[in-house]
C-alpha cells in the first residue's frame, strides 16, 4: 500500500489550505480572504466566528464554488473529501453540491423561492438524484417529518410567505439534508430567527447531524452559538484565521488579544453595570481587502509592540491543537483593559419618582378578517434615571409600545399616557416643544435613521436648535460637548453617515437623542445591528450618559445579556400582555414566570452551563386569535393540570416587593419547580 | 378573488366615468362648431344654426353631456355628424382593424423582447448584452414616422418587396391582409422592443442575483433548470404589467402609423373625427380606447395576481 494516496476514511470531509480569496474592486484585486488553513474532521462541527467583514461567508460561498463574478480564488486549495473542489467540472461540480455539500443560510424567507411550494422545493434535491416526481414528493414530506414539522402534508403545499421564519429554517434545513451531504454549512442560521425558535433550531441541527453523520462547518457572529454547537472553533478576523483549537479552550483560555478582546465585550455571567463597563476592542474594523502589512489586529491591540507592525506573525502552537497568530500569544491572557472598569451611575437618590407612566394601555389594529389585539391593559411606569428592560419574542408588542410612546401610533381610547405628571398627547404632531425634548429615540438600524444628505454637524444641530432652543455660540459650544460624549471627534462633524461606521452612526444617533436634554430615551434594540466589538461600547456610552444626565431608558433589546446588563427593571411582554415585570436581578434569579424561564433557557451561554432546561413548543399564536385564558398557555411547559390556566386570565400579582407576575402557579411551587430543573440541568 | 375582481372593476367604472367627462368637454373647448364644419364655409349663418340645432348642439353642456352619457349607458354610440349615421358601427370597424395590427405586433415582441431581455441579463455586462441594450434603446428613440418612413422606402419603393399600404380592399384572404401588415408592424416592433428587453432583463438580473437562485444553483440543479424554474418564473412578472399596458397604447395609440399606411383603424378614425368637429364620433372613440387600456391593465393586474402567490393569497382573504 505504500505510495497509494491514503485511504479515503482518513480523509478529513473538508481540508482548506491556504486559501486566498480576491474581489476585483475598480479594477484593483482586494484580498477578503487571506491565508486560511482548517480541516473538519469526519462528524466534526467547526465553528467560524467573525464580526461583519471578517470574511466568513466569503469563505462559504468559496468552499460552494459560488463567489459574486468579481470575486475568484487566488490561491490555495479546498477539498471535500479528498475531491479538489477548485478543480471540478461542471458537472463534477453539480453533483459535488447535490449530493456532497449542502448549504443553510441566514434568510429562509428568501432563500426559498417564492413562487413554488415548500414541498416542491425540497422534492427536487430527490429528482436530482434521480427519483421520479411521485416518490421526490413522499420523500419531500419524510423529510419535512424528520425536521419536527407538526403537520407537514399542509406545510408541503405552502408557498414560503405562508411560512413563520422558523417554519421557513426548517424547511430550508430538509432541504440541505435531504441529500444526506458529507458537509453541511450552515451561514448564520438563526440570526433572524426569535431567540425561543433559535433554541429549537439548534437543538433540531444538532440531533440531526448525529443521525445523520454529517460533518458540520457552522458560520456566526455569535460566540455562545458556536459554543453550544461546536467542537472546535476558528476566529476569523479581517480575513485571517487570528486562532483556532478545540470550542472549550478557545473560549475558555483565548490565546490572541482579539479573541480575548471579543469574549470581554459580551456582557456573561449575569453581569451588570453597577459591576463597571465592559471592556471595549478600541478602534474599528478594517475596511475589507485593505493591504496590511504585519499583524491585521495590530493597530487595535494593546499588546502590540514594532514587530507586529512589520511582520504577519504565524500561526503558532499555544496548546494541544491550538494555535493562535501572535507573537505575545504567552502575554495574550493579559490584554490590559481599553476602558477603565469604574463607572458613574445614576443617583439613585430621586428613584421612585416616575417619568413615563402608562395605565390601560390598549392597542387594536384593525386588518382585512378582523381586529388584532397588539396591546392588552399594559400597566407600566419608567421611574427617574432607571433603565427599564422590555423583552419578548417578536410579535409581544414591544415595538408596538415603543411607537405608541413616541405618538407615531395612536392607542385605544381609555389608554393613559402621562410624562412627568402631565398628560402625553397621542400623536406626536399635538405635543409640545418641552414633551418633544423629554422623550427620544434610538433606532435599531443607524443607516435608515440618519439622513443620508446631512453632514453630522447638521443631523446634531437640529435638535439642539429647534428642541433646546440653542443658537450661535451656545450651540456650537452643546455640539461640541455631545460629540465628546458620544466619544466622537470634531473631524467628525463635517462627515456625512456613509463615511461613518456603524458603530459612529449609532453614536450620533445618541448624540441626536441627547440633543434637548431629555428625561427618557427610548433605545429600541441600539446594538443588534452592530458587532460585538462596537456593541460593548455603545452599552458603556449609553450606562455614562445616563450617569451624568440623569435620563431614564425603556431598552427593547431580544439580547437577554445585553438587557440584564442595563436594565434596573423588566419587563416581560407575551401577545400584547405583561407577563412579569420587576427588578432585574429579581426577574432573572427567579422565581420566575414560566415565559420568561423559557426565554432565559433558550439563550446559549458562552459558559459552558446548560440553559437549555425548558424548550416551548411551537409558535407564538396569532394576535389576532389569542388563547382563551392565560394567552400562554399553549406553550406553556409548567401548565397546571387544574384546567384554570385554559379558563381565567392570572391577574398580575406582587409576588416579593416591586415583582408581579401574571401566573396561576403560586410562586412558592415556581421556586421549587425551577430550582429542582436547575439542579438537573446542571448535574445532567 | 372575486371581491378583488369586483372592486378592481369598480374602479375601472369610476376612471371611465371621469374620462368621458373631461373627453366631452374638452370636445366642447375645440374652435368652431359642428354646423359650420359638415356644411361647409359657404353654408349660411341661419343654416348652421338650423343645423346646430337640428343635432342639438345649442342646448346647454350639462344637458349634452346628460343626454349623451344616457345614450352610451342604453348601448347607444350617438349618431356621426359628419355621417349622418350612427356611430358605432365604424368604431366596432375600426377597433377590429386596429387588434389585427396590435396582436400581429404582440405575436411578434412578447418573444422577442423577453429573449432579448433574458439573454442580456444572462450575459450581463457582456458584450450580448451591451448591444442588445444599446440597440433597444436606439430603436425606441426612433419616432414611428421616422422608421416607418425608412421601411416603406426600403421594402416597399426601393426593394418592392411588400406592399406601402395596409388597407386590404374587402374580402382579402389571411395572407394578403398578413402581408399588407407587414411594413407597419416593424416601426411598433422597433419602438416596444426596447421597452420589453428593458423590463425583462432587469427582472431576470434581479431574480439571478436573489437567494432562492443561490439555493437551487446550490442543490446541484442544472443551470437550465434553474433559470427556467426559478428565475424566470419570478422575473417576468414585471414584464407583464408592462406588455398589457403596451397592449392598449398598441390599439389605441397609433394615430402616425395608421395615418402613414393608410390603415383604417381606430386612432386615425379619431383624428379625422377631431379634424372634422364630428364629436359623437370623437367622444365615443376616445372612450373605446379607454375600455381597452383599462381591460388590458386589468388584465395584467389579474395575470400578475394569478402568478404571485403572495398577492393571490391576498386576493383570495
Amino acid at each position: 500500500m505504500t505510495g497509494q494516496p491514503a485511504e479515503p476514511d482518513a480523509e478529513p470531509t473538508l481540508r482548506v489550505a491556504g486559501l486566498e480569496v480576491t474581489y476585483r474592486v475598480r479594477g484593483q484585486d482586494r484580498p477578503v480572504v487571506r491565508d486560511l488553513s482548517f480541516e473538519i474532521g469526519r462528524q466534526e462541527s467547526f465553528g467560524l466566528v467573525g464580526e461583519s467583514g471578517s470574511g466568513k461567508s466569503t469563505v462559504a460561498l468559496a468552499l460552494t464554488r459560488y463567489l459574486p463574478r468579481n470575486g475568484r480564488v487566488s490561491a490555495g486549495s479546498i477539498s471535500v473529501g479528498g475531491r479538489d473542489v477548485l478543480g471540478l467540472s461542471g458537472p463534477e461540480l453539480r453533483d459535488l453540491r447535490a449530493s456532497t455539500v449542502s448549504m443553510v443560510y441566514q434568510e429562509p424567507g428568501r432563500a426559498l423561492n417564492p413562487s413554488l411550494r415548500a414541498g416542491r422545493q425540497i422534492a427536487e434535491v430527490f429528482e436530482v438524484g434521480g427519483a421520479d416526481k411521485r416518490t421526490a414528493l413522499d420523500r419531500a414530506e419524510d423529510m419535512l417529518r424528520k425536521v419536527q414539522i407538526a403537520d407537514p402534508g399542509q406545510v408541503m403545499n405552502r408557498y414560503p410567505h405562508q411560512l413563520s421564519g422558523g417554519m421557513a429554517q426548517r424547511v430550508v434545513i430538509a432541504m440541505a439534508l435531504a441529500a444526506e451531504p458529507a458537509l453541511l454549512i450552515l451561514d448564520e442560521p438563526t440570526t433572524a430567527l426569535d431567540a425561543t425558535v433559535e433554541a429549537e433550531v439548534l437543538d433540531l441541527v444538532s440531533g440531526l447531524r448525529r443521525e445523520m453523520s454529517t460533518s458540520v462547518l457552522f458560520i456566526s457572529h455569535n460566540l455562545a452559538v458556536i459554543a453550544r454547537m461546536c467542537d472546535r472553533v476558528g476566529v476569523l478576523y479581517a480575513g485571517e484565521l487570528v486562532e483556532d483549537g478545540p470550542a472549550g479552550q478557545v473560549f475558555g483560555a483565548p490565546r490572541h488579544p482579539y479573541t480575548v478582546g471579543l469574549l470581554r465585550c459580551i456582557p456573561r455571567r449575569g453581569q451588570r453595570k453597577d459591576h463597571g463597563r465592559l471592556d471595549a476592542i478600541p478602534g474599528f474594523l478594517p475596511p475589507p481587502g485593505r493591504a496590511v502589512t504585519g499583524c491585521v489586529f495590530a493597530e487595535r491591540c494593546a499588546l502590540a509592540v514594532g514587530e507586529c507592525h512589520q511582520a504577519a506573525p504565524p500561526a503558532y502552537d499555544v496548546a494541544p491543537d491550538q494555535r493562535a497568530r501572535c507573537f505575545r500569544h504567552a502575554e495574550a491572557g493579559d490584554l490590559p483593559r481599553d476602558t477603565p472598569p469604574e463607572m458613574a451611575l445614576p443617583d439613585t437618590a430621586g428613584a421612585g419618582e416616575p417619568i413615563v407612566t402608562i395605565r390601560s394601555l390598549s392597542k387594536t389594529f384593525t386588518v382585512p378578517g378582523g381586529q388584532v389585539r397588539a396591546l392588552a391593559g399594559i400597566d407600566l411606569t419608567v421611574l427617574r434615571g432607571e433603565t427599564l428592560g422590555l423583552v419578548g419574542e417578536s410579535g409581544s408588542g414591544k415595538t408596538t409600545l415603543a411607537r405608541i410612546l413616541l405618538g407615531l401610533s395612536e392607542p385605544d381610547r381609555g389608554s393613559v399616557l402621562e410624562l412627568n405628571g402631565s398628560a402625553l398627547a397621542p400623536d406626536v404632531r399635538r405635543r409640545g416643544r418641552d414633551q418633544l425634548a423629554a422623550l427620544r429615540i434610538v433606532f435599531q438600524n443607524p443607516d435608515s435613521a440618519l439622513n443620508r444628505r446631512h453632514t453630522v454637524r447638521r443631523l446634531i444641530s437640529r435638535p439642539l436648535a429647534r428642541l433646546a432652543g440653542l443658537s450661535g455660540a451656545r450651540l456650537t459650544e452643546r455640539l461640541m460637548d455631545l460629540i465628546r460624549a458620544v466619544r466622537m471627534e470634531e473631524r467628525h462633524l463635517t462627515m456625512r453617515p456613509a463615511q461613518l461606521s456603524g458603530g459612529l452612526k449609532q453614536r450620533v444617533a445618541i448624540a441626536r437623542a441627547f440633543g434637548g436634554q431629555p428625561q427618557i430615551v427610548v433605545c429600541d434594540e441600539p446594538t443588534s445591528a452592530l458587532d460585538v466589538s462596537v456593541q460593548a461600547a455603545i452599552l458603556n456610552l449609553l450606562a455614562d450618559l445616563q450617569g451624568k444626565e440623569q435620563v431614564s431608558y425603556l431598552f427593547i433589546s431580544h439580547d437577554l445579556g445585553v438587557v440584564r446588563y442595563l436594565s434596573d427593571r423588566i419587563a416581560v411582554l407575551y401577545l400584547g400582555r405583561l407577563m412579569e415585570v420587576g427588578p432585574a436581578e429579581d426577574v432573572f434569579r427567579g422565581p420566575h414566570h414560566p415565559y420568561t424561564e423559557a426565554l432565559l433557557s433558550a439563550v446559549p451561554s458562552l459558559d459552558g452551563q446548560r440553559t437549555d432546561r425548558i424548550r416551548l413548543a411551537g409558535e407564538i399564536p396569532s394576535a389576532a386569535s389569542p388563547p382563551a385564558g392565560c394567552v400562554f398557555h399553549t406553550r406553556c411547559p409548567r401548565k397546571l393540570p387544574t384546567g384554570v390556566c385554559e379558563e381565567t386570565e392570572p391577574p398580575l400579582g406582587e409576588v416579593a416587593p416591586g415583582h408581579l407576575m401574571s401566573c396561576h402557579i403560586p410562586v412558592q411551587t415556581l421556586r421549587r419547580l425551577q430550582r429542582s430543573a436547575a439542579e438537573v440541568a446542571s448535574g445532567g | 378573488m372575486a371581491r378583488y375582481l369586483l372592486r378592481r372593476l369598480g374602479l375601472a367604472v369610476i376612471t371611465l366615468w371621469i374620462l368621458s367627462m373631461i373627453v366631452f368637454f374638452a370636445g366642447q373647448v375645440l374652435p368652431g362648431d359642428p354646423g359650420r364644419a359638415v356644411l361647409g364655409p359657404f353654408a349660411s349663418a341661419s343654416a348652421v344654426r338650423a343645423y346646430d340645432h337640428q343635432i342639438g348642439v345649442d342646448r346647454p353642456l350639462v344637458v349634452q353631456y346628460l343626454a349623451w352619457i344616457g345614450g352610451m349607458l342604453h348601448g347607444s354610440m350617438g349618431t356621426s355628424y359628419a355621417y349622418r349615421s350612427p356611430v358605432g358601427p365604424f368604431i366596432l370597424a375600426a377597433i377590429g382593424n386596429s387588434a389585427k395590427l396590435a396582436i400581429l405586433a404582440l405575436v411578434i415582441i412578447i418573444p422577442l423582447g423577453i429573449a432579448g431581455g433574458v439573454l442580456a441579463a444572462l450575459y450581463y455586462g457582456r458584450a450580448a448584452d451591451r448591444s442588445i441594450s444599446l440597440l433597444g434603446l436606439a430603436a425606441s428613440t426612433v419616432p414611428e414616422f421616422v422608421s416607418g418612413i425608412v421601411v416603406i422606402i426600403l421594402f416597399g419603393i426601393a426593394l418592392k418587396v411588400l406592399p406601402i399600404t395596409a388597407a386590404t380592399p374587402p374580402g382579402s384572404s389571411f395572407l394578403t391582409q398578413l402581408d399588407h401588415l407587414i411594413l407597419p408592424v416593424i416601426p411598433l416592433v422597433l419602438v416596444l422592443f426596447g421597452y420589453i428587453a428593458r423590463m425583462a432583463r432587469a427582472g431576470t438580473i434581479e431574480a439571478l442575483d436573489s437567494d432562492y437562485a443561490r439555493t437551487a444553483t446550490l442543490k446541484g440543479l442544472r443551470k437550465g433548470v434553474v433559470i427556467r424554474r426559478h428565475v424566470l418564473r419570478n422575473a417576468l412578472l414585471p414584464t407583464i404589467t408592462v406588455i398589457a399596458t403596451q397592449t392598449g397604447y398598441l390599439i389605441g395609440g397609433l394615430v402616425v402609423v395608421e395615418t402613414l399606411f393608410n390603415y383604417q383603424g381606430i386612432g386615425r378614425l379619431i383624428l379625422t373625427a377631431a379634424n372634422g368637429k364630428d364629436f359623437p364620433m370623437l367622444e365615443a372613440g376616445v372612450l373605446t380606447i379607454g375600455v381597452v387600456y383599462m381591460v388590458a391593465t386589468l388584465i395584467a393586474d389579474v395575470l400578475y395576481t394569478l402568478l404571485n402567490p403572495r398577492l393571490r393569497s391576498e386576493a383570495a382573504g
